[in-house]
């Protein structure tokens, strides 16, 4: 996983609440075998007219949003399915870090599988954001995981908070795979006493 | 009170059951009893596996099952009758089962449904466990009092290495509902009412409880239901507490304990309650009469309302929903004030993991016996898996909704999510028992009325949204 450290870049406002996976990618693009080249599909149905065409209007098909790397969005961010296609499509189109008011679970802890950093705010500094968002290419966002900043356009700073030790797997870019079977033994002992207690699991 | 002697809830006791390891900072690797695997989620997860060198921890708790591409009409064993783009995951499923040696239910064998559907009908699923698949409505077999998480495919692969999930531990949540429910309101009404209350992110980071006499009245299928949509409630897994309908429900399923094995089983999910005196982070309660058959109206599970209200105008909601409902309205073609028994729908879905089971297909055939499907309708039922469907069909089920116009499928999600043939059109509206009627969810552009079996089948029959017990044929009760 590519470690997540600081990160200048353009922020797209999409200011609506409840945005579910099915938006960021809907099911015609889940049937990959890959984890690359979802990014096509990102926002298919709002980003796409009918007729395959780009929508226009849509945040990131206008000029000043086509190399976002931050998203501004409302609460309940990436609710819905489990699909992991959404932060794969996120990070494929150029997205590294998510900032809204509040996440669902899932999506949530996909996207630190992913190098993907997702910020929880309050409201109001979300929307403090989302009018800075709303300046484009003039308007850059400074996301620093290391001192858990965010130095908006204008110099002003807003803290934010995230798990120690998911802050350490991303700043490091650490494989939780590795991680856990560096623990073997105690799963090993775990099973043996599970065998015994509840045999017939 | 805290330490060892302190109150628990039934989460509380599930997790310590299955803590391998816990960090200073409260990060734990739960020891995962049962992962069911589908071909959507689990491609990359394999194919990182077999990159890295790895094998599959434990083959013989692994359960892989295709469901979300496979098409439902006849003919499906045929490859070259599955739509192109569906046939690789298809293909790398077999091939994974295959390989890594996890237990396999394919096309072909009777056994094949949804995966939430197969995993209690064979037994795998079983009080106290804990269950994982890379899929939300994995929070359906809660109902056995089992932990069960919805996981992303990084994670299915870290089960696939390691049999855990590293996790940190919930809050509690209980929601109680306590009384009788009144006739014609089942358990899709109770659980979308639930989210109507509490809205999408109400639940999330919590393991809900559901608890009352309405809960302990319901049947398997019908805690299945409730237990499905916690996640559309935003908690990643939902629980009912496990009792004698539990232990009747699994005892001689093939992969459930026998003899000796059975009594120890049954001895330790006896124990499996929340304990009084245990501490709860929330608590909703709701009244079971206060519930009515509910439908949903715009783009979230949270956008319900009983069937006799109207459609809500914008400016009845507040801050960021007063957008949302604008956008779902226009999404949904509805004008507020609306009576929502005026909406005319053109097609109707009965099937899905959250309405697939026997007890959905008796509540629907119960409406249509001797009636039709409106006609222009287009009207299908899928059931949940080959077994379901054996049964419906023993039972004559599957003649009614033959005589009455359905359409009888082969098992599968179906039109659910629309990952296989079955989907709506833009603009088609869709009377549908399935979870989510979130935009494009069951087609681009595809409009989505969530409800129960019984609502659906009313309306195949009346052409509109309807209230079941206009059609009911068993008088209400005197109060």
């Amino acid at each position: 996983m590519t470690p997540f450290t600081t990160l200048a870049g353009i922020a797209a406002p999409l200011p609506l609440v409840n945005v579910d996976t099915d938006m960021i990618i809907p099911k015609q693009y889940l049937k990959t075998i890959e984890r690359t080249g979802l990014g096509r599909g990102l926002f298919d149905e709002m980003r796409y007219r009918e007729d395959g065409a780009e929508n226009p209007d849509f945040v990131l098909n206008r000029p000043a949003y086509r190399k976002a790397e931050i998203l501004v969005a409302g609460d309940n961010f990436g609710c819905g399915s489990s699909r992991e296609h959404a932060p794969w499509a996120l990070l494929d189109f150029g997205i590294r870090c998510v900032i809204a008011p509040s996440f669902a679970d899932i999506f949530y802890n996909n996207c630190f599988k992913n190098g993907i950093l997702p910020i929880a705010l309050p409201q109001d500094q979300v929307d403090l954001l989302m009018d800075d968002a709303e300046r484009g290419a003039n308007a850059t966002l400074t996301v620093d995981l290391e001192a858990q900043t965010i130095q908006g356009p204008d110099g002003g700073t807003i803290p934010f908070e995230i798990d120690p030790w998911r802050r350490h797997c991303l700043l490091n870019g650490l494989d939780d795979i590795g991680l856990t079977l560096e623990k073997a033994d105690r799963i090993d002992a775990f099973e043996k006493e599970a065998a015994q207690a509840r045999p017939w699991v | 009170m805290t330490g060892p002697n302190a109150p628990k809830t039934l989460y509380d006791k599930i997790w310590d059951a299955h803590l391998a390891h816990e960090a200073e900072d409260g990060t734990a690797l739960l020891y995962i009893d049962r992962h069911l695997v589908h071909e959507v989620t689990s491609p990359q997860a394999f194919e990182g596996l077999r990159m890295a060198g790895r094998s599959v921890r434990r083959p013989d708790q692994t359960i892989a099952v295709p469901d979300h591409n496979v098409p439902t009409t006849p003919g499906r064993e045929d490859a070259g009758r599955v739509p192109e783009d569906s046939r690789a995951q298809l293909a790398a499923l077999d091939r994974n089962a295959r390989e890594f040696g996890v237990h396999y239910y394919p096309v072909t064998d009777v056994r094949q449904g949804i995966v939430h559907i197969v995993g209690p009908e064979q037994g795998w699923t079983l009080p106290g466990m804990t269950v994982v698949c890379g899929d939300s409505h994995t929070a359906t077999h809660g109902a056995f009092g089992a932990l069960a998480h919805g996981i992303g495919t990084s994670e299915v692969e870290h089960v696939l290495a390691t049999q855990t999930l590293i996790q940190k531990k919930s809050r509690n949540m209980k929601v109680e509902i306590t009384g009788r429910l009144r006739p014609g309101v089942t358990a899709k009404d109770v659980t979308l009412t639930v989210i109507g209350r509490t809205g999408t992110a109400g639940g999330t980071g919590y393991v809900i409880e559901y608890c009352g006499e309405a809960i302990e009245a319901l049947s398997m299928e019908g805690r299945m239901t409730v237990c499905n949509m916690a996640i559309e409630g935003g908690a990643r897994a939902g629980l009912i507490a496990p009792d004698e309908k539990t232990f009747e429900y699994c005892k001689g399923r093939p992969h459930a304990p026998k003899g000796a094995q059975w009594d120890a089983a049954v001895a330790w999910w006896r124990t499996l309650k929340s304990d009084p005196g245990a501490r709860w982070d929330k608590v909703v309660t709701i009244r079971g009469e206060d519930i009515a058959p509910v439908v949903t109206w715009g783009t979230s599970p949270e956008d319900v309302l009983p069937i006799d209200a109207a459609v809500p105008s914008p400016d009845q909601f507040e801050g960021g929903k007063v957008g949302a409902a604008r956008r779902s309205l226009d999404y949904m073609g509805l004008t507020p004030g609306t009576p929502l028994k005026d909406i005319a729908i053109d097609t109707v879905f009965i099937g899905s993991c959250t309405n697939g089971r026997i007890e959905d297909l008796r509540a629907a055939a119960e409406i249509l016996r001797g009636r039709r499907v409106k006609d222009g309708l287009r009207a299908m039922v899928v059931p949940g898996s080959g077994l379901v469907r054996a049964q419906a069909e023993e039972e004559g089920l599957a003649a009614v909704f033959r005589d009455a116009g359905f359409e009888w499928r082969l098992a599968g999600c179906s039109m659910c999510l629309a990952m296989n043939p079955d989907q709506l059109a833009p603009g088609e509206r869709c009377a549908a028992t399935s979870n989510r009627n979130f935009e494009g969810r069951q087609g681009r552009g595809g409009r989505t009325h969530l409800m129960s079996p019984a609502m659906a089948a009313a309306a195949a029959v009346t052409g509109r949204l309807t209230d079941v017990r206009e059609l009911s044929r068993s008088p209400e009760p005197a109060e």
